[in-house]
């Protein structure tokens, strides 16, 4: 499969008053044409930093993001115009996302007319179509967002990252603000729009249930940095490191076939620490339960345990590193 | 069977708004017994948040008002009881903890400050002795230690803002903790935390109050965290409770076609896609449905549905549903 995204080695610091943060220290990922790839961890592991580096919304301090081969490491503003468009974000709270004054119709028409999709007479019609793809009723172009309930909204942040006929988006915990019932059906849609045009999919969460069923690969970020990344099934069956056991131990469940797939019990202890003041070697040694004293001296190298499956850890210096 | 700590009958709350009366606790009914934890579960808008404020006596005021049906608590009707008589109950014998533990907290004043202002007034109305600062500042640092917070006597000077939200969430459960009240309302303490924080303060949560022995009304919209922790659960939706059951009776054979669905929607560690969620919305409540509330959405509907509310129908030892497939 061709790549379509590559991030090598990026870094993004923010010079605040306490000190460097160092949100994002060093990520490597790729993402093939058509995949899903799932980026998870805790608030403040520097995911959402990965996912606004990608559409520019910072620029990287060090490192390369390659879409198609070409550098889009810049912030959006020397961004050329095509590039802004191809690459597309869905944000988190469609509350704030959406301008609460503007109707549905001037939210969806404003990305068809910044980028010259449609002729200016086709315009009602193509936002139609889009209310359409994202099943809701035509009807909406002229209610305001507050006229809706959260699931819609979302659909309207979804229908407004396809106005432009993208190839990337970056979803950005879509569904962390709704219902379980209402994220069944976004994720659905999500599901559905991917089989019909084919996107890539970034996709941000923290919730482990949903990488699960959306994502082809996994990768879990701890303070700045990639644990893991491994195949979506052989991440659940085969869990190697050791922040990753104790995330999924951690998940509440609701049968018994999943519980029987969790890991034995990680107590979780410690918290994630400042990234201002990030501990030395392996940022997650204080909270291990394997810690070795190599651990808070070295930064682990990545180890490839099974093929596809990679991980950050001491624990596997015995397998070849890459 | 032990005796009830707080239960509520035939219940009905409803909000007075611009737009007109918003009919949201319908006939609600609910028990916990001494030492349970009993979880609420339901979808937002449910009417989960305004049975907590019914019963704690903190629903907004004036557009909030209780129209019917009764609170009972150790036998005392609450609904009954003047506001001063409910500032009494308040954190003496029924505390909260909140979702959002950044705006439980006061800004301005250290945790000392905080904890010791309610350890001096609850400790006192409870016993009717005076609490001594010094005596207020050890029973601080020991609530302190029981929350497994490093470091108590430092915490005290600090503000929360100098805090995680995990400390946060454990410096209110702590508040929680002081007055050793006989029912604790915990409205999704997890929520806004990481799955690994969540763990942890579950599990000081509930250790905090199987010692003390407290009963529990736990409220929250993740099934996981309900099916793990709690002893019975109630499902509630649009102002009403459809279903109770013990958990793991509920986890296995949910009956009512809205816990069916809710249950399908929840994503799957095992993997194997995810089911459609149930179809529309929860209703609006100047103009509620008729007969059973959830007869718009159900793919189960029977021409009874649209015109008469289901009573309880009981299926199994504990487990009753209010649906007519079940009759």
């Amino acid at each position: 499969m061709k790549e379509i995204l590559r991030i090598d080695n990026l870094k993004k610091y923010f010079q605040t008053a306490q000190g460097t943060v160092k949100a994002v220290d060093g990520v490597t990922l790729s993402l093939a044409e058509g995949e899903t790839l799932g980026l998870v961890g805790e608030s403040g592991s520097g995911k959402s930093t990965v996912a606004y580096s990608v559409v520019g919304i910072y620029g990287a301090t060090s490192g390369k993001i390659l879409y198609r081969g070409k550098d889009i490491s810049m912030g959006t503003v020397k961004r050329p115009k095509s590039l802004k468009k191809d690459i597309q974000i869905v944000f988190q709270d469609p509350g704030t996302s959406l301008n609460p004054r503007h109707y549905i119709h001037q939210i969806l028409a404003m990305p068809l007319r910044v980028h010259r999709i449609v002729p200016e007479n086709e315009i009602t019609a193509k936002v139609k179509e889009l209310l359409d793809l994202v099943q809701l009723p035509a009807s909406f172009i002229y209610k305001h967002p507050l006229e809706l309930g959260e699931g819609e909204k979302q659909s309207i942040g979804i229908a407004r990252a396809l106005a432009v006929n993208p190839s990337l988006i970056v979803l950005d915990e879509p569904t962390s603000a709704l219902d379980v019932s209402m994220q069944a059906k976004v994720i659905n849609l999500l599901l559905d729009l991917q089989k019909d045009f084919g996107f890539s999919y970034l996709f941000i969460t923290h919730d482990l249930g949903v990488m699960r069923n959306v994502a082809n690969r996994i990768a879990i970020m701890y303070l700045g940095k990639i644990c893991e990344i491994a195949p979506a099934a052989d991440f659940f069956h085969k869990p190697l490191h050791p922040y990753t056991r104790m995330l999924i131990s951690s998940v509440p469940v609701v049968s018994e076939e999943e519980e029987q797939l969790r890991p034995v019990k990680v107590a979780s202890r410690g918290e994630i620490p400042s990234p201002v003041n990030v501990p030395g070697g392996c940022g997650f040694h204080p909270r291990c339960p394997d810690k070795m004293d190599i651990c808070s001296l070295e930064i682990p190298a990545m180890y490839e345990v099974h093929p596809g499956h990679y991980v950050f850890c001491h624990k596997y210096m015995t397998h070849n590193s890459k | 069977m032990s005796k009830n700590v707080l239960e509520i009958r035939n219940l009905y709350v409803s909000y007075k708004t611009y737009e007109g009366n918003l009919r949201v606790i319908d006939d609600m009914n609910l028990e916990i017994r001494q030492g349970e934890k009993v979880g609420l579960v339901g979808e937002t808008g449910c009417g989960k948040t305004t049975t907590m404020r019914s019963i704690m006596g903190i629903l907004p005021k004036p557009a909030g008002r209780i129209d019917q049906g009764e609170i009972f608590f150790e036998g005392k009707d609450l609904t009954k009881l003047s506001s001063k008589e409910m500032q009494c109950v308040r954190g003496r014998d029924i505390t909260a903890i909140f979702q959002n533990p950044t705006a439980a907290l006061n800004p301005v004043f250290t945790i000392g400050q905080q904890l010791q202002d309610v350890i001096r007034v609850q400790v006192s109305r409870k016993t009717g002795n005076r609490v001594s600062s010094r005596e207020a500042k050890e029973r601080a640092i020991q609530v302190l230690k029981e929350a497994a917070l490093p470091d108590p006597e430092r915490l005290l000077s600090n503000y929360p803002v100098q805090l995680s939200g995990g400390m946060k969430q454990r410096v209110c459960i702590a508040l929680a903790m002081v007055s050793n009240a006989d029912l604790l309302i915990a409205d999704e303490p997890g929520t806004a935390l990481d799955v690994t924080i969540q763990d942890q303060i579950l599990r000081l949560l509930m250790n905090s109050v199987t010692k003390r022995n407290t009963a529990t009304l736990y409220i929250e919209h993740s099934l996981g965290v309900i099916r793990e922790w709690m002893d019975r659960v109630y499902v509630m939706y649009a102002g009403r409770t459809v279903e109770v059951a013990e958990s793991a009776d509920l986890f296995k054979n949910p009956l009512h076609p809205y816990t069916i669905g809710l249950l399908a929607a929840v994503p799957k560690l095992t993997g194997g896609g995810i089911a459609q969620g149930i179809s529309g919305r929860v209703p609006e409540y100047i103009n509620p449905p008729g007969g059973c509330r959830f007869h718009p959405r159900c793919e189960y509907k029977m021409d009874i549905c649209a015109k008469e509310k289901p009573p309880f129908f009981e299926v199994g030892k504990d487990h009753k549903v209010a649906c007519y497939r079940s009759a």
